[in-house]
């Protein structure tokens, strides 16, 4: 029979699963006191255990969790609703720009299941993906599993934090205001491809510094992002075709 | 009204899950966009430029925005995890070098 068929759909095994999910544990310890700081943070802005540990499980995403705090309604009304969601989606924009980089990926596959692995994409799931595929993979359990198997971890030491609040209520004296981007920058060496491959990168660095001056909030992180995939898009990155 | 039922019992329910649904949206509508784009070599490299551009644009300013010890944090992280590949040894290092930076009052 003439191969004519297209790419079949990625597959998605248990095996990945595990994977992923193995992939994850180094991070266990650092996810866990950046929630359990969540959770400490919340129980001061006046959270009861249950909203904080909602939000966590719904929201999902630690950066935006932590900054959206500084505007958390006491009581809630729309002004502070919308800022609030504002926040979230500049936060959270980078989060569109990943999906757009494990789009090719996905092609294919069911729906449902697609949903349900963006419910659980946060940052070092999507990492761990990007480098399973660089390394030649593309099991999609992985970019589940690892997200997937976070998400408890995420949940139960906001609670945790939530109730034992004193011990981390100063999170900037470990540092752990930063972990989000000392993460990413530990995670520049899998992704190095060499230096020409990096300048995108570059590109992307200087546009979130200038916009980050020039204008308040968190648009630099899209800017930036948006400026290095352009500069992907026009230059030869010298990669084999 | 709108004021008046954010005020009430269901004031932050209601917030959480507003919250969640324009995460979630984010986390989707990239995935959908690409869905409708074909995937020409063009785009492709611009999608493999895409993660480490994310990445920079992320770490960059706000380690900077931490100071001479924010700064030190993402050096020390990015350096352990060129030398060790091993993510736990390379996040502790680089919130070692913010903590010690701090400590020293940099």
């Amino acid at each position: 029979m003439p191969q004519t068929t297209p790419p079949a759909a990625a597959p998605f095994t248990r095996a990945g699963l595990m994977i992923g999910l193995r992939a994850s544990l180094p991070l266990w310890p650092s996810i866990a006191v950046f929630g359990a700081a969540f959770g400490a943070a919340a129980a001061q802005r006046g959270l009861t255990a249950g909203e904080a540990a909602a939000t966590s499980a719904l929201v999902y995403a630690g950066a935006a969790q932590m900054v959206t705090l500084e505007v958390w309604g006491r009581p809630w009304n729309l002004g502070l609703l919308l800022s609030a969601m504002t926040v979230t989606a500049l936060i959270n924009a980078r989060m569109i720009l990943m999906g757009a980089t494990i789009q090719p990926w996905m092609r294919g596959a069911p729906v449902w299941r697609t949903a349900l692995t963006l419910f659980v994409l946060v940052d070092a799931s999507w990492l761990i993906g990007v480098r399973h595929r660089a390394e030649g993979g593309r099991d999609l359990g992985v970019l589940f599993g690892a997200g997937f198997g976070l998400w408890p971890l995420w949940v139960l030491s906001t609670v945790a934090g939530h109730f034992a609040g004193a011990l981390v209520t100063q999170p900037r004296t470990y540092g752990l205001d930063m972990i989000l981007p000392v993460f990413f920058a530990a995670m520049l060496a899998p992704l190095w491809r060499g230096a020409r491959p990096a300048l995108p990168w570059l590109v992307s660095g200087v546009t979130a510094l200038i916009v980050q001056r020039l204008v308040p909030g968190y648009g630099f992180i899209a800017a930036g992002a948006v400026a290095g995939l352009v500069t992907g898009l026009l230059l030869d990155d010298g990669a084999p075709r | 009204m709108i004021d008046a039922l954010l005020a009430g019992p269901f004031g932050t329910p209601l917030a959480i899950l507003m919250l969640a649904l324009v995460t979630y949206l984010c986390r989707a509508s990239g995935v959908v966009l690409m869905s409708r784009v074909r995937l020409t070599p063009r785009v492709e490299r611009g999608l493999r430029a895409l993660p480490g551009s994310i990445v920079i644009a992320t770490a960059l300013p706000t380690g900077l925005s931490a100071g001479i010890p924010g700064l030190a944090g993402l050096v020390a992280a990015a350096a352990v995890m060129a030398l060790t590949r091993f993510e736990l040894a390379a996040i502790v290092a680089g919130l070692a070098a913010v903590m010690a930076g701090r400590a020293l009052g940099l």
